[in-house]
């Protein structure tokens, strides 16, 4: 990297590397955490282990300091940018919630618009009710079959632009849940002429930075930030993750908008695993992802086979609203067999000892990674070919996924904190809603604070409870009431 | 000098044999592969650290695990046996004119490789015409097959390394699907001494018992497996391994067998206390 006061090595894992030397050293701990290296808790120490426990440590000199880095940290940041072709990268330790949250802060003031697809993570609009930016929803196209939300049309973004000159930027799934990606060079070639920024959820993208035949990663087409979920496709802890900026970012402003909600006591732990999955990527990345995307293809045609399941691929790609498509997902429909995706999901995990990622009203989705091998594949494989032969059904009464069109009436910041009361659900038709409801996972609201509740989205609501989607949102857990604005 | 072969049967119980030499030892893409010569139980194979058979008492276990199901189905034909890659299952299945047609389905070619060149008193047969080898992951190979077995035997390894897909209940319900109407599935069941190997052993009889309309659990003694106690699961469409069986003609096939006896099959049925409670206890 030009200017880097370090000769960057992707061999190299300066935390890890720094972590080893500092056990080595055997400091005596005169400071935070009270556990002083395990021996102060050993219930602890014996469930996660002493090697665990014994890095779990304070910032300090020898180890940098995540608020403010110069050293390891800093150089850790410095390869993961190197790796991931950006010019900068941050290492976030709230999860990728929080890089997603970075970029919007960082984009966004109150009253800004933001032009974004509506089937974005819960974590895009918790931001907009930080900020308190009007979202200027791209409703993206459903495929009727799968009745999934596809990528958006390069129309329809230019439509919104167009509509929306003072937007200050456009987001992007990059690609959704299932692996859907929309044309991001265009969408960045339109927000960059429109003096608009271009941000990216790469939550489920982290393998576009390695793979040969995957989609295009976000800093490749030039997006300005972009958030990436290390922990899920690249193998590091559950809460670590990395934001990576362009060019035309301020670095030194994003650190700020980091430091307002970042922890003070970053973990070391989570740092390390960044760290040491930072360099495993760049050594291994390519090879790792090829062999994943093979399982998967083999993982579609295995069950393909089996007759009434559709695990969709490549051939859903339409050059617009399905630009690309992740092959490294594995996604089946199973409305077919006549079973609604969140019950295979629970067959699965009830009956056959198998967790899968999500199910939901017509799919499954099985997440596919650095960790997996054949052996479990044919144990997936096999397990959908006796639930269809003991669970199928004529499907009759299985409603299909559709898109709902959100009206919104005001910013969700503003109807967030705004005087509301709380109502049966059934009596809230036609009030605005003041709270998120969704069904988790895959986190994509079905309502966000400050759009009009319909009789259509009840039906939806009440449908996926009784299916067994866990729903989350709402204060009510049961999500029998729901908070709307006051009288509206 | 002193040589010895240790496997552990639980964290504080270790068995021991005195080993001559090492004939081969091989890592293959499953797991290691160790074939050792022993003075008290001649040849000794072992997968991971862990005995599969030894020369002294494989008879045991092959006899149990063959003529307990083929006593029951007289008709038993078409068969398909997984694991077993050191052809023990397939020597003793291979005695009876009547089977047509033998499907072996073991995963690692290695271990074939290694049984025929140090273990011919089992791998004797793998060359029957009858025989048909697949070398192929046993959950693969069964979801493509529907009604067209009268027996399948699973010779498998124990379920804490590469066997633990064959200890499913997806296993088991496409083992289900491939059987014929009166088809037999018989499995090695683990041992149910150690807290480990019983609490496998329940969870595998659950799923087995939640597949098949008949299923029983018989036992035998095997030296050199754990506990030297050795359980067999017997599941079934239709025939009922101790009231169906019909002595008289499994003896006018005039088999000569060192373990197994008409007699003892009805008896090894008979299980003690602590085990039809154990069984009992995932049966509802």
């Amino acid at each position: 990297m030009k200017g880097s006061r370090f000769k960057l090595n992707q061999n190299h894992a300066p935390i890890h590397e720094a972590l080893e030397t500092f056990r080595r050293m055997r400091v005596v701990p005169f400071d935070v955490p009270g556990h002083k290296r395990g021996r102060g808790n050993p219930e602890l120490t014996e469930f996660l282990g002493q090697k665990c426990v014994g890095v779990d440590v304070n910032s300090m000199k020898p180890l940098d300091n995540l608020c403010h880095p110069v050293s390891v940290i800093r150089e850790a940041e410095e390869l993961a940018a190197d790796a991931f072709g950006a010019a900068h990268a941050f290492l976030m330790v709230g999860g990728t919630t929080s890089s997603v949250q970075t970029m919007v802060l960082t984009a966004c003031k109150r009253g800004d618009e933001i032009i974004l697809p509506r089937n974005v993570h819960r974590s895009v609009l918790n931001a907009l009710v930080l900020c308190g930016a009007i979202p200027v929803y791209v409703n993206p196209e459903v495929d009727q079959r799968l009745g999934i939300s596809l990528g958006m049309r390069r129309e329809q973004v230019e439509k919104a632009i167009k509509e929306h000159p003072k937007a200050v930027a456009v987001l992007v799934n990059n690609p959704t849940y299932y692996g859907i990606c929309s044309d991001l060079r265009a969408i960045v070639k339109m927000a960059h002429d429109a003096g608009m920024l271009c941000l990216a959820d790469e939550a489920h993208g982290t393998h576009f930075y390695f793979g040969g035949g995957l989609p295009v990663s976000a800093m490749a087409a030039g997006a300005d930030m972009a958030s990436v979920s290390m922990h899920k496709s690249g193998g590091s802890l559950t809460q670590s993750s990395l934001l990576l900026t362009g060019p035309n970012v301020h670095a030194g402003y994003v650190r700020q908008i980091i430091n307002l909600t970042q922890t003070t006591s970053g973990s070391y732990l989570l740092m390390s695993s960044l760290d040491i999955s930072r360099r495993n990527l760049a050594q291994r990345g390519r090879q790792i992802f090829h062999q994943v995307a093979d399982m998967a293809e083999y993982a579609r045609e295995e069950i393909n086979a089996i007759g009434g399941y559709y695990a969709f691929g490549k051939e859903l790609v339409n050059g617009n609203s399905v630009f690309d498509f992740d092959i490294t997902k594995l996604s089946v429909h199973t409305l077919d067999i006549g079973l609604a995706g969140i019950e295979v999901y629970d067959i699965l995990r009830d009956e056959y000892d198998i967790q899968i990622e999500f199910g939901d009203i017509g799919n499954i989705l099985a997440y596919l990674s650095i960790g997996d091998r054949a052996q479990e594949i044919e144990r997936l494989v096999s397990a959908l070919a006796e639930i269809r032969r003991r669970f199928q059904t004529d499907g009759s009464g299985l409603l299909s996924q559709e898109y709902i069109d959100p009206q919104v009436v005001t910013s969700p910041q503003e109807a967030f904190y705004a005087d509301k009361c709380s109502l049966p659900l059934r009596e809230t038709e036609g009030k605005v809603c003041s709270e998120f409801v969704m069904c988790y996972p895959p986190g994509i609201p079905i309502l966000a604070p400050g759009e009009r509740i319909t009789a259509e989205i009840l039906d939806y609501i009440e449908y996926a409870k009784a299916k067994g989607c866990n729903m989350t949102g709402p204060e009510d857990p049961d999500i029998l009431r729901l908070n709307v604005l006051a009288g509206r | 000098m002193e040589m010895w072969f240790s496997e552990f049967h639980t964290p504080d119980v270790k068995h021991s044999i005195r080993v001559n030499r090492q004939l081969y030892s091989k890592q293959s893409d499953y797991q290691r592969i160790d074939i050792f010569e022993t003075p008290e139980f001649g040849r000794v194979l072992t997968l991971d650290g862990n005995v599969m058979l030894t020369e002294r008492d494989e008879f045991i276990y092959d006899e149990m695990i063959t003529h307990v199901p083929m006593a029951i189905h007289k008709e038993a034909r078409d068969i398909l046996v997984i694991g077993a890659g050191d052809g023990g299952v397939v020597r003793e299945l291979t005695r009876y004119d009547r089977v047509r047609h033998i499907d072996l389905v073991e995963m690692d070619p290695m271990v074939v490789e290694a049984c025929r060149a140090y273990l011919p008193g089992n791998a004797c047969r793998l060359d029957d015409r009858r025989v048909h080898l697949h070398y192929e992951n046993a959950l693969r190979f069964i979801r493509r097959c529907e009604a067209k077995y009268d027996l399948i035997i699973v010779d498998s390894s124990d379920p804490f390394g590469p066997s633990e897909g064959l200890f499913t209940r997806e296993f088991y319900g496409n083992c289900y699907n491939a059987l014929k109407d009166d088809g037999i599935m018989v499995n090695q069941q683990g041992s149910p001494f150690y807290a480990e190997d019983a609490h496998a052993m329940q969870r595998s009889h659950k799923r087995i018992a939640s597949t098949f309309q008949i299923s029983r659990v018989y036992q035998a003694h095997i030296p050199t497996f754990a506990a030297g106690y050795w359980l067999f699961g017997f599941a079934s469409k239709k025939y009922h391994p101790v009231d169906d069986l019909d002595a008289e003609a499994w003896n006018a096939l005039n088999l000569r067998t060192r373990y197994y006896t008409t007699r003892l099959h009805k008896g090894a049925f008979y299980l003690p206390a602590f085990l039809e409670d154990m069984l009992k206890e995932v049966e509802e």
